[in-house]
């Protein structure tokens, strides 16, 4: 466990976030793991004049709740709100059960917020540490979500990931017409924002590694065509414009590549785009259908979909030799691939008795783990702490996103509140 | 292909008795027959004669899931369809399409399959491919909502434009 003390970390404004944004994705727990960590976020101190506009608290309880790791403290079962450490009477708490307990308080600044905040180990009885979070008017959400990701790290040694974001696609209907937006929003669904309206179909929403731009498939050319986008800037350019199939972009790690699936030369083959030079470079042969890409973390290597054993399967792909060999050998149906961000596990689309199911596999055995029992699931992405996954699935006849831990303990849903949502990609770390 | 247009023409006199038809219009070609009941719908369309004028053709067919292989009814129809290709100038549309099933992106190449078995299949009947572009929509643009079968199959399809 990690004990620094009184480590600063401040949280440099990045874009400006849009205020009154409504959350349009709510979290819906369905289950968590059997003995979650009891923890109490005693609500914060607030120096400044009038209410905060955000219950800074709350989202970290909410947070830490959603990752179903931890148990969270209801306000109202709370005897005493300690604000700080020497507040704590910890015989209250242990009778509680609680085992930590953040405390916390917030001072305006000429522009924002401090948020100090203290955890507090109850059966030791001693503060693990102190640390502060300082965030522009518009960051307060920002602010919680770094202080639940440092409390995640200290308590359960795993880098928290409720600082990042996700991108999506939204269909609604406009006019009797299908209209398709591509939405971005914090991982926990709030602060949706719409980053382009299309009237033709957009998919496959793919982030940089340095979380900066998006990589993405539109139909608004009259075909599918891959275009790259800046987040900050608005700033975009379309890659592709080849006869059929243009489409699954994804960044290789170090950001200077794009792998790809282009069926101009008459069928569905991976391609690689240097983003520097410009130049395209088959790398697959096959009359087949090969496609759905993604990189091995050391960027040797592909991981793609291809059914040319006659059903989709998992096929991986070494760059240097262009050596192809199967990795999935369970199911008749296993597609779209995504790879954790340690190399060591695939999670894909596998149909498991009819239904299409998220499943992981385990690269070095060959163990393969059923994650979902839903039926309509697809488009996972995984967290880049490898914790958790989102994806989409159907709830009726409606699209939602929900969420699951890569050891099938933990489970959310996101459902939406307007249109059908699907194809999230959940975004890296942005330092 | 003899036999399905004598079902076919049997059937359609069925349909024309029962929408209670007077027999000005028994006349139309058997070849029109089929097409009217190899879909859906034959009472009302066949009722309308309209002189020399074509009547249009069925222009969606439908395949199996995850299957690209054109169907005995497809043949007949796309057979009828390169006729009339010949003879006509201007580019064709062939739009594949999947069913919500199975993964997008694999859908994509799955609709793009289908749209090309169409394509061959009019080539080797003479059209030339020069004219026939062919677009794949995957899963996209589904014909119909829901998440039943019965919805799933009016959208594994190729629509010829």
């Amino acid at each position: 466990m990690i004990k620094r003390l009184l480590k600063t970390v401040v949280i440099i404004a990045i874009a400006s976030v849009s205020l009154g944004a409504r959350a349009q994705l709510v979290v819906d727990i369905t289950s968590g793991i059997d003995d979650p960590t009891p923890i109490a976020i005693s609500p914060f101190s607030w120096s400044g004049s009038g209410v905060l506009k955000e219950d800074v608290s709350g989202i970290i309880s909410a947070d830490l709740r959603r990752s179903g790791l931890f148990s969270p403290v209801p306000k109202e079962d709370m005897l005493s709100f300690p604000k700080t450490p020497e507040d704590v009477v910890f015989r209250d708490w242990r009778i509680l059960g609680t085992e930590y307990i953040v405390t916390g308080r917030i001072e305006p600044q000429a522009t924002g917020y401090l948020l100090t905040f203290d955890l507090v180990n109850v059966f030791g009885q001693h503060k693990m540490f102190t640390k502060q979070v300082r965030g522009g008017q518009t960051q307060l959400r920002d602010i919680a979500h770094r202080a639940a990701d440092e409390i995640f790290e200290a308590v359960t040694g795993i880098r928290g990931a409720f600082s990042t974001e996700m991108v999506y696609v939204q269909e609604e209907t406009r006019g009797g017409k299908p209209s398709y937006v591509l939405m971005r929003s914090d991982i926990d669904g709030a602060r949706a924002k719409q980053i382009r309206r299309f009237n033709a179909p957009v998919m496959s929403p793919m982030w940089s590694p340095n979380g900066q731009e998006l990589a993405y498939v539109s139909f608004e050319t009259g075909r599918p065509a891959i275009f790259r986008e800046n987040l900050r800037t608005g700033a975009r350019k379309q890659l592709t414009n080849f006869k059929g199939i243009n489409s699954s972009p994804t960044w290789s790690p170090d950001g200077t590549k794009l792998a790809m699936v282009l069926s101009k030369d008459g069928n569905p083959e991976i391609y690689v785009l240097d983003l520097v030079s410009n130049k395209f470079t088959r790398m697959t042969r096959h009359f087949s259908i090969d496609t759905e890409p993604n990189w091995m973390p050391d960027g040797k290597s592909l991981v793609f979909t291809s059914d040319r054993g006659g059903k989709p399967q998992i096929y991986q792909l070494t760059l240097a030799t262009g050596q192809v060999d199967r990795l999935t050998f369970d199911g008749d149906y296993n597609a779209r691939p995504r790879v954790s961000p340690d190399g060591k596990t695939l999670v894909m689309v596998h149909r498991n008795r009819g239904t299409f199911t998220i499943a992981t596999m385990d690269i070095n055995s060959g163990r393969m783990r059923v994650l979902t029992e839903t039926t309509l699931d697809e488009s996972p992405s995984i967290a880049p702490n490898g914790a958790m996954l989102m994806y989409a699935t159907k709830r009726g006849d409606k699209g939602i996103l929900a969420a699951v831990s890569l050891d099938a303990g933990v489970k959310y849903n996101l459902p939406s509140q307007r249109g059908d949502v699907r194809e999230p990609a959940w975004s890296p770390y942005f330092d | 292909m003899l036999k399905s247009v004598k079902t076919g023409f049997g059937l359609a006199c069925v349909f024309a008795v029962m929408a209670g038809c007077s027999s000005t219009d028994s006349e139309q070609s058997g070849q029109e027959v089929v097409n009217q009941t190899d879909i859906e719908a034959p009472v009302e369309t066949n009722v309308v004669d309209d002189g020399e004028a074509l009547a249009p053709l069925e222009n969606v067919v439908y395949f199996d899931f995850d299957q690209s292989l054109l169907k005995p009814e497809t043949r007949e129809l796309l057979i009828r369809h390169a006729d009339r290709m010949r003879s006509a100038s201007g580019s064709v549309r062939l739009e594949g399409h999947a069913d919500e099933l199975g993964t997008r992106e694999y859908n994509l190449a799955l609709g793009e399959r289908r749209a090309n078995a169409v394509r061959d299949f009019l080539v080797l009947q003479g059209v030339d491919a020069a004219t026939l572009e062919v677009i794949s929509y995957g899963e996209e643009r589904p014909a119909q909502m829901g998440s039943n079968e019965a919805a799933r199959a009016m959208n594994r399809r190729v629509v010829i434009n």
